[in-house]
């Protein structure tokens, strides 16, 4: 445990330090693209519960905890440690161990002409004019304080560049590895994905860990979508359960491109997932779909920020969570309709399935519309398993577990239905089907809940 | 050995004493109908039959096949040959049918010892109970009884029973809310299983059901007391006049 002062000094010496060493430090517009960032960090600290957009979570485990950056001789993992982590049908996986790009460990097969899959550092020193032609643009580091850590910090990530017209069949993969060895080690991965217009491309983050240290994962991406480009972006986190895991997709779309954003959270002990679209040209769709899964002690807080700034786009949101045992979730849907944005189609949904007594969940919805002519509708429902639907597949011969199992599963796949089938969503199914499986197979404390459940059904809260 | 004993049932609801002990034995072969009025117990029967854990029992056995029904969970009574046509079948958003009934005629096959059966082997079988039952295929990958009529669902409970070949059936209020088509169909369904080895109690409001499947033994339910117990000539008498002389037997016994 450290205080708010050690907190700034631990940060200011790994800065210090990092700077002696990071790639493009000779770069004038990267230099000062950290350092502005880190003063805004100084400046801002770690959000408390006072902030407004961190009302619910207390980020107070990552702030007093003395996270160090990862040694660069670092660890040593193996291709064969990471063979679970291979998806079948997906040939190019980058991976990053502790935030670095390890490209003994990667795959790079079956990539069409033109398109680029890299690792940031190595195109900062490749293609520093391309690089910086995006890199920051979108992000803003003023609102928040671990988009400023993530800046001040950034050195590695996914580059992955999709020239005008390709469409890319296959899924890019990146994987990001965290191991620990036992030492706090803090990581600030930052991607960039640029697709031109016309193109069309799907990607896959996932976050695992290889052991079970504390590990502070404080990501961000930064996503230009071209005009009339077509992007499914999908983000996985299943870290251990002492993990966490602040990341932050912030998408730009140009006219008529269509972006999908799918999350996936099941681990992490506390998680932050920030998505924020801007779209930036006149009829865009977003959909913003999203299933989290929270046991134990799990926090696990999704905030939306989904900006129209132009007329005639449309965004869907919808999120599911479950939760049992003390996990705490929360949802916060905010939409943001610009003066400009007339026409504008917005729309949130939240459903939550609680099942202890102890589970909780916190859904906010919050809608600023300055424009007269458009459409915007929110909802939320909290519920617990429909008792009378358990008892129905029983009577049939289904065993307990499993026909919750079939029942949590029922629910998680309105999320799964969003996905378009192929590789990326057939992982991400059986990924959730593993999870589902660890929060079904605890009947006792089902057991207790049965006769207050008769009867209960949706509750409407939005 | 009789399919089905049901020796001096008591069932407490909410510290309401609903069934006041029920004698009940069915064999092989036959076919019950339990009648009777709103409040007399009939469903509070049927849902005990296939353990609804919400009852409490305070006195009394049943004997499924020879064995302890009410050590039984729900799925072990499934898996034993119990199957509970329910009055109001439960929609379920998310779970399509034929995904539904393969788990469950599987989960049944696994409990008998035999192998599972897959999605190849499933579907001719699926399909000709559909054709039995006047279903659409479309049905198949809808969600389970979602958006279906009342009819549907109803037929929707005799297809599962035809699929999963139960010793012991017990359909409750299959019949009400049936236009006279849809009874007619699932009239041809129900018909269709009976069998000498099988056994079915069949719940009703009305003696309309009983024009197209005769039971072998009509039994009036009144107040959580079976009062008479006759051949299928006692749902005409009832027809005709109703439960009220009933109760007046019930005062004077025979």
């Amino acid at each position: 445990m450290i205080t708010a002062t050690q907190q700034l000094e631990n940060y200011l010496e790994s800065f210090t330090e990092l700077q002696k060493r990071v790639v493009g430090r000779s770069l004038p517009w990267l230099r000062q693209l950290r350092e502005d960032a880190f003063a805004r960090f100084c400046e801002a600290g770690f959000p408390t519960t006072h902030d407004e957009d961190w009302r619910f979570t207390n980020v107070s485990a990552i702030a007093k905890t003395a996270f160090q950056l990862p040694r660069k001789d670092g660890v040593q993992i193996s291709r064969k440690n990471l063979d679970p982590y291979r998806i079948p049908g997906v040939e190019c996986q980058l991976v990053f161990v502790n935030g670095r790009f390890a490209s003994e460990l990667s795959l790079l097969n079956n990539l069409p002409r033109g398109v680029k899959v890299s690792s940031l550092a190595a195109e900062i020193l490749n293609s520093p004019k391309e690089i910086e032609a995006h890199l920051g643009c979108y992000l803003d580091t003023k609102r928040d304080a671990f988009a400023a850590l993530n800046t001040a910090f950034l050195e590695d990530g996914a580059y992955v560049h999709i020239p005008r017209g390709t469409v890319l069949e296959e899924p890019i993969s990146v994987l990001f590895v965290s191991v620990t060895n036992g030492v706090p080690l803090m990581s600030h991965p930052r991607n960039l994905i640029v697709e031109e217009e016309d193109s069309q491309a799907t990607i896959l983050e996932e976050y695992i860990s290889l052991d079970s240290g504390a590990a502070f994962c404080n990501t961000v991406t930064e996503l230009v979508a071209g005009e009339n480009a077509i992007l499914s972006h999908y983000m996985i986190e299943r870290e251990h359960t002492e993990a966490f895991n602040v990341s932050t997709l912030r998408m730009q779309q140009g006219r008529a491109a269509t972006v999908a954003s799918h999350s996936v959270l099941l681990g992490g002990a506390l998680v932050r997932n920030n998505v924020h679209p801007v779209l930036a040209g006149e009829g865009g769709d977003c959909l913003i779909n999203g299933l989290f899964i929270g046991n134990g002690r799990q926090h696990i807080d999704n905030y939306m920020l989904v900006e129209h700034a132009k007329p005639h786009c449309g965004s869907r949101q919808f999120y599911n969570g479950i939760l049992d045992g003390h996990a705490h979730g929360v949802f916060h849907g905010r939409i943001i309709v610009h003066k400009e944005a007339q026409k504008t189609d917005a729309k949130q949904t939240n459903r939550n399935l609680l099942l202890s007594d102890d589970a909780q969940i916190d859904t906010k919805p919050q809608l600023e519309i300055y424009a007269d002519d458009v459409k915007c509708t929110h909802g939320a429902t909290i519920g617990q398993m429909a008792e009378d639907a358990l008892f129905y597949l029983r009577a049939r011969g289904i065993d307990e577990v499993s026909a919750r199992k079939l029942l949590l599963f029922a629910f998680a796949s309105e999320c799964l239905d969003r996905m378009k089938y192929g590789p990326v969503r057939t992982h991400v199914e059986a990924v959730i089907n593993q999870s589902l499986l660890q929060v079904a197979n605890v009947p006792g404390i089902w057991k207790e809940r049965k006769q207050e459940d008769v009867g209960r059904t949706w509750e409407e809260v939005g | 050995m009789s399919l089905l004993e049901i020796k001096n049932l008591h069932v407490n609801v909410d510290n309401h004493e609903i069934l006041k002990g029920i004698d009940l034995t069915v064999n092989a072969g036959e076919v019950h109908s339990i009648m009777g009025p709103n409040g007399s117990g009939k469903s509070t029967l049927a849902q005990v039959l296939a353990r609804r854990e919400a009852y409490n029992i305070t006195a009394g056995e049943i004997w499924l096949d020879g064995k302890d029904l009410l050590a039984m969970k729900p799925e072990e009574a499934a898996c034993e040959g119990l199957f509970l046509a329910f009055q109001y079948p439960v929609e379920i958003s998310g779970i399509s049918n034929a995904y539904f009934l393969r788990s469950a005629l599987n989960a049944i096959r696994k409990y008998r010892g035999l192998d599972e059966m897959d999605a190849m082997d499933f579907l001719p079988l699926y399909r000709e109970k559909l054709k039995l039952l006047e279903m659409d295929e479309k049905l198949m990958n809808r969600s389970v009884n979602e958006g279906f009529s009342g009819g549907e669902k109803k037929r929707n409970e005799i297809l599962q029973m035809a699929i999963l070949e139960p010793k012991l059936a017990v359909l409750d209020e299959t019949d009400s809310g049936l236009d006279i088509d849809a009874l007619r169909i699932v009239a041809k369904g129900i018909e269709a299983m009976r069998s000498p080895k099988r056994a079915m109690v069949v719940v009703t409001h009305y003696q309309r059901l009983l024009n197209y499947i005769v039971p072998d033994f009509v039994h009036v339910l009144l107040d959580g007391r079976i009062v008479r117990s006759g051949g299928p000539e006692l749902a005409l008498e009832l027809e005709e006049k109703g439960y009220s002389t009933m109760e007046t037997a019930n005062a004077t016994p025979a």
